[in-house]
């Protein structure tokens, strides 16, 4: 049998094309989510009820039907606490998986690690964790908090409750810094004083000289956004010394990973928070989250701020697809930029079209019992920190993350 | 006045703070000779065996000075049976076997305990000193360091058994063939060194939140302290003790707690460059 170039090149091609057939029938029967979290390692208390929290909304969403008619189908790779890992998974998400939309990553630094090969794939990414602010991109939706939204309202609370002399204890890194900056600006437009500003690197455990010092500057409030287990150790260390109940206490970080159940109630109460999401949240959308929760894993005590935060993340997702109709990136962008909203355990969430962040309602609370008591809730806080740095609208190409000047 | 009290109780805390943290390490190390990479480890078990006890209604103080000792001390003398013993006078394949056992117990702790903090309240309340707070458990980390310190060095000095023991340590042969089992001798303060660790991270356990890595920030530190101290065991811990904690609250208190570390640091190094053998290489020489 002879055959000739031509013939040769025709039938491969048919052939080909013949093998592509069944895996594109079958990549159109359902739709693919990435999802990218630390389930195991030292991150793992924060990402295994995010990554619990991303199945319940996935099979919610497919129990309802799916998303135009289809199924959606989870791909998720555990990254182990190992920040090499992110972009390997990211690459495998993208490029082999070829998944629709990915939702993930906790750490700044595992956001930034996958973020530009997001990008680059044109794969539409949903950062669900509160965090430090500035990111500017167009393919990435953020749906956490950033500092201006917890201090712009925690700040008038708190030292309408105490006083106007403020000092303030903070993490040694971007968003420590940054907090403290924002936490200064809102306590001067308050007709405050910043008396100190301490920064701590993340293993400093030992406070003793700090509440020495505090005592010296003599604040009628202090400010705490200190993150990890090293840090626990100053709310712990504070009661103890007996100032508990002479300064009050305020945090933006305290409590995000349910780090509130591990002080005793004593050691804890009082401590003025600000988030968008509290277990104590006396709603009939939150009521109706815990029970799926409940009747799903069997034990709510693990929800946190960023698993609800990764839910309402997932369920804006989905409204942008039913809105454009299409799974498509840039449709599905078109439509949340639209100013789409939902309403989650946490209350309505909007998608901020300048900025691609999100405006939630915020609940000022205090520490009560291991609990948090919601004592007043200020709805729609617009992301305002990324807002005066960012606008997408105006300049679509934008691919930076900020530091926003104060 | 009411503040330079105040100032000298932390000064004293930060000083004890370093001996505790530096004693099971200044007899596995110091003495043995053996590089306990996994001694942050130990403390940090010695602290989960506290908060466990706790949890299970016993009192904190016997938790702290009793159980969690003891527990340690257990797993040590385990640890010594199985590893240790073969690795004696091979300094480097000790580092490396320690730092095999540091991430097993880091490991297991996660799976028994979990990758998340945990901790008791400190059992004394904080009381008023003039215008000031001082945290009342400080005192009791003092009184513990300076018990610690008396009853090492009436051991080591005043018992027939600290007498085998340090003898042992400088020539084992000769030990022997007095009639004195090395092996033994050798097994029995591995006992006591891990006992000393499973203490401090004990009685630190309830200043601190505690995750199975909590180790990591003790270890640095304590091997400062202890190769700083140079060759006489007591004199050695107690001497470098007290100048870097001088030189780290001396700067924690003037700049912030940040500087403090780093002049801890900078000490160490001045120090060792000037003293090679350490302080007790030059002072205190003979001493124990």
């Amino acid at each position: 049998m002879s055959m000739n170039r031509r013939e040769l090149l025709g039938g491969a091609a048919a052939l080909s094309t013949a093998a592509m057939l069944p895996q594109a029938a079958m990549a159109a029967d359902t739709i693919q989510l990435g999802s990218i979290l630390d389930t195991s390692g030292i991150f793992d208390a924060y990402g295994k009820p995010m990554d619990q929290a991303m199945r319940l909304a996935v099979k919610e969403i497919n129990d309802a039907g799916g998303l135009l008619g289809k199924q959606v189908e989870v791909a998720a790779y555990d990254t182990q606490s190992d920040m090499a890992l992110y972009s390997q998974y990211a690459q495998q998400l993208t490029r082999q998986d070829k998944v629709d939309v990915v939702h993930g990553g906790i750490l700044s630094a595992s956001r930034e690690a996958i973020r530009q090969t997001m990008r680059k794939t044109k794969t539409l990414y949903f950062y669900n964790v509160q965090y430090e602010g500035g990111v500017c991109d167009r393919n990435i939706f953020v749906t956490g908090v950033t500092p201006a939204q917890q201090v712009e309202v925690l700040v008038p609370y708190a030292m309408k409750k105490s006083g106007p002399k403020v000092h303030i204890l903070a993490a040694d890194y971007n968003y420590g810094q940054i907090t403290a900056r924002w936490i200064q600006k809102f306590v001067e437009e308050n007709g405050g004083e910043v008396v100190a500003t301490d920064f701590f690197p993340l293993d400093v455990a030992d406070f003793g000289s700090t509440i020495t010092k505090i005592q010296q500057t003599a604040p009628d409030l202090v400010f705490a956004p200190l993150v990890g287990g090293a840090h626990l150790s100053f709310f712990r260390q504070w009661s103890a010394a007996g100032m508990k109940d002479k300064i009050p206490l305020a945090s933006t970080t305290m409590g995000v990973g349910n780090e509130h159940k591990v002080l005793t109630p004593e050691e804890g109460n009082g401590i003025m928070v600000a988030y968008n999401y509290s277990q104590e949240l006396d709603t009939p959308a939150n009521i109706a989250f815990k029970a799926k929760w409940q009747a799903e894993y069997g034990d709510t005590t693990a929800i946190h701020e960023l698993a609800v935060s990764t839910y309402q993340g997932i369920m804006l997702w989905a409204a942008g697809v039913r809105k454009a109709g299409s799974i498509e990136r840039d449709a599905v962008v078109d439509a949340l930029e639209t100013g789409i909203s939902i309403e989650g355990p946490a209350g309505k969430v909007t998608i901020d079209p300048q900025t691609h962040h999100a405006t939630v309602d915020v609940h000022i609370m205090e520490f009560e019992g291991q609990g948090m008591t919601v004592i007043e809730t200020l709805p729609q806080r617009a992301p305002i920190d990324t807002q005066a740095v960012c606008d997408l609208q105006a300049n679509p190409g934008d691919n930076t993350q900020y530091e926003i000047e104060i | 006045m009411d503040l330079s009290f105040v100032i000298l109780v932390e000064v004293l805390y930060g000083v004890a703070s370093l001996v505790l943290i530096s004693a099971g390490l200044a007899v596995v190390f110091g003495m043995m000779k053996v590089i306990n990479l996994a001694h942050g480890e130990f403390m940090m078990m010695g602290g989960y065996a506290t908060i466990t006890a706790v949890g299970l209604g016993v009192n904190v103080f016997v938790a702290m000075l009793v159980i969690a000792p003891l527990v340690v001390g257990l797993i040590g003398l385990i640890v010594e049976r199985l590893v240790i013993r073969h690795l004696y006078g091979r300094l480097v394949d000790t580092m490396l076997a320690t730092w095999g056992l540091s991430l097993v117990f880091i490991g297991l702790a996660t799976m028994i305990f979990g990758n998340t903090t945990t901790g008791i309240s400190t059992p004394i309340p904080g009381f008023a000193f003039g215008g000031y707070q001082v945290n009342g458990y400080n005192f009791f980390i003092i009184i513990v360091s300076i018990v610690l310190v008396i009853a090492m060095y009436a051991v080591l000095r005043g018992t027939r058994a600290g007498l085998i023991a340090r003898g042992t340590m400088q020539r084992s042969d000769m030990a022997a063939a007095l009639g004195y089992s090395p092996d033994r001798i050798y097994m029995m303060t591995f006992f006591c060194g891990s006992a000393l660790s499973g203490l401090a991270g004990a009685v630190l356990a309830p200043l601190v939140g505690l995750v199975p890595t909590s180790g990591g920030a003790y270890i640095a530190k304590a091997f400062i302290t202890v190769i700083a101290g140079g060759p006489s065991l007591i004199a050695g811990l107690v001497s470098s003790a007290t100048s870097f904690g001088l030189v780290s609250q001396f700067f924690t208190f003037a700049i912030s707690p940040v500087i403090g570390e780093v002049a801890l640091l900078i000490a160490a190094v001045v120090l060792l460059r000037t003293m090679p053998q350490g302080i007790t290489g030059r002072f205190f020489k003979g001493k124990l």
